[in-house]
């Protein structure tokens, strides 16, 4: 039998929905069979927390006295983009302060930039704020510098065009002398370590592989506060390989999220680095699935061993954007810390916390069993196969055709 | 026999002196270094792995605690800020000793400052900086 998300909600409202964690369904759906676990249950909750490079916040400071209309600004000497009205901008967590000595002595150690000024104004600590302007006969003043708290900006709301991807490639190098700085962390030589990054099981898209419930206006777990989906994210991509449980077998759906900045922990939202890379940001996203019918629940039920993920080199196959990939292998063989590549065996690196993962779905479940929080129901579901939605490189034209 | 793992730091008035020959001569235990550094002119520091008998080796260290060397055990100089350790686990690929290791159940990351030799990878590739070195 069918439910509406009216009444689960009503359910939610009532104390009395009956909420589990996708690692959790695994075993009801097993025991039960999808058919009943659906007619039990009515939310299965999923979480993630990983380096999320497209993150960023947008801030309004207010104006100043006299008024400013801002052309550049520096958080923490991290420079925020002021492309917008007056006193409006944009950090966003992948940028480096501007005296950083980036990579030129190889690898950088890339200790702060924008995703820490992010946990920084979360966690309510004071931040410089230096700005300048041409000036304007609305806007006569050139100069700022000053200290900014997150309590004194109007609005501060985290706006990531790019979270939560759905599968990922699992990082080798496969070079036999060097040693590479990727934004999946340090990778040696000869095939020396595999880093991947997925909550598997418990990830969010991998949870509702067709798209059957997430999109713009589902309410979310997002950095400890409330957020929201509110469109496909950046390079989404629905259009992969997928195995006969629709799961894909590549990196797949992404989603664009939103949420209020004030609400947000900073322990569910860091500022990371990684060597020879750059900065980023961890994020702790989490998305209740609607149990609507045994269709979901049955994707709900996916098991680490059932998610494919593709082992790709870094050292050339990926930075020259060949598709040449190196075979699969799952999350439960991940999980295990070592996997076989041409007969070697190889030790695994995770980036994306499992423990945090699985905190991320409890905390959301039990803001859902206390009734704290409603499921949105979408007003557009997001692009699934057969939408003709593709995700294609760069098509470059040359201006000036230079002797390569 | 016991083993213990100590950051020695010696002042500038003793570095030119062969004091860890002269320990191990007198108290008859063993050593591994584990990473040395000696700033000409300011001071030296060793990481080192001393074994023996438990006597012989308190014995040599009173020895250089009579010449001002400042002993700390290397768990106190090495440490996990645990409000900053998301548990992600990456840093385990690059422990040498598994002193940094996945607990497969929970996939919870746990340190055991017993094992570690303090190499520092694992300082460089924690995204979050969580592993702190004080010497």
């Amino acid at each position: 039998m069918a439910k509406t998300y009216a009444e689960i909600n009503e359910k939610i409202r009532k104390g009395k929905a009956v909420v589990v964690t996708a690692e959790e369904i695994i075993d009801i759906v097993d025991q039960k069979g999808a058919k009943k676990a659906a007619e039990e249950v009515d939310v299965v909750t999923t979480g993630t927390f990983g380096p999320m490079c497209s993150s960023g916040a947008f801030l309004n400071i207010g104006h100043t006295k006299p008024r400013l209309k801002i052309q550049k600004a520096w958080l923490n000497e991290v420079m925020a983009c002021c492309g917008l009205a007056a006193v409006d901008m944009y950090i966003g967590c992948t940028e480096s302060p501007v005296e950083d000595p980036l990579n030129k002595v190889f690898p950088g150690n890339f200790s702060y930039g924008g995703g820490h000024v992010i946990h920084d104004l979360v966690a309510g600590k004071d931040i410089r704020l230096q700005a300048e302007a041409y000036g304007t006969d609305c806007y006569p003043r050139k100069k700022l510098d000053s200290w900014l708290n997150i309590k004194d900006l109007n609005e501060a709301f985290l706006f990531n065009p790019r979270n939560a991807y759905q599968n990922y490639n699992v990082a080798v190098n496969a070079s036999n002398d060097r040693t590479i700085y990727t934004y999946l962390g340090v990778l040696r030589p000869n095939f020396g370590n595999a880093n991947y990054c997925s909550a598997g099981q418990l990830s969010p898209l991998l949870n509702d592989p067709l798209f059957k419930t997430i999109g713009i206006g589902t309410r979310i777990f997002l950095g400890g506060g409330t957020g929201y989906v509110v469109w496909q994210g950046t390079q989404h991509n629905p259009e992969v390989p997928r195995s006969e449980n629709g799961c894909v077998r590549m990196p797949g759906g992404t989603i664009s999220v939103l949420g209020d900045l004030k609400q947000m922990k900073p322990e569910w939202l860091m500022g990371a680095s990684f060597i020879g890379y750059g900065c980023t940001l961890i994020v702790g996203l989490g998305i209740p699935i609607p149990i609507l019918n045994e269709e979901i629940v049955r994707y709900t039920a996916i098991r680490d061993e059932e998610i494919y993920a593709p082992i790709m080199d870094y050292s050339i196959a990926y930075p020259q954007r060949e598709p040449k990939t190196l075979g699969e292998v799952n999350y439960k063989e991940l999980k295990t810390g070592k996997i076989t590549i041409n007969g070697k065996t190889v030790p695994t690196g995770p980036l994306s916390s499992y423990p945090k993962a699985r905190k991320v779905a409890l905390a959301l479940k039990e803001r859902i069993q206390k009734g704290k929080f409603l499921l949105g129901e979408p007003v557009q579901l997001l692009p699934s196969v057969g939408s003709g939605y593709t995700f294609k490189g760069f098509v470059e034209r040359p201006v000036n055709k230079v002797e390569q | 026999m016991i083993s213990r793992r100590l950051v020695l730091h010696f002042p500038l008035a003793i570095i030119d002196k062969p004091i860890i020959c002269q320990m191990v001569k007198d108290y008859g235990i063993t050593f591994n270094i584990l990473k040395a550094n000696i700033i000409p002119n300011k001071e030296g520091l060793l990481i080192l792995e001393v074994s023996g008998k438990e006597k012989d080796v308190e014995s040599a260290l009173e020895y250089l605690n009579r010449l001002n060397v400042q002993i700390d055990p290397l768990a106190q100089d090495i440490k996990r800020n645990d409000e900053k350790c998301t548990h992600c686990g990456v840093c385990t690929v690059f422990c040498p000793t598994e002193a940094l290791a996945i607990d497969r159940a929970t996939m919870e990351v746990d340190y055991d400052a017993g094992k570690c030799i303090a190499c520092e990878a694992c300082v460089k590739v924690c995204p979050t900086q969580a592993i702190e070195v004080y010497f």
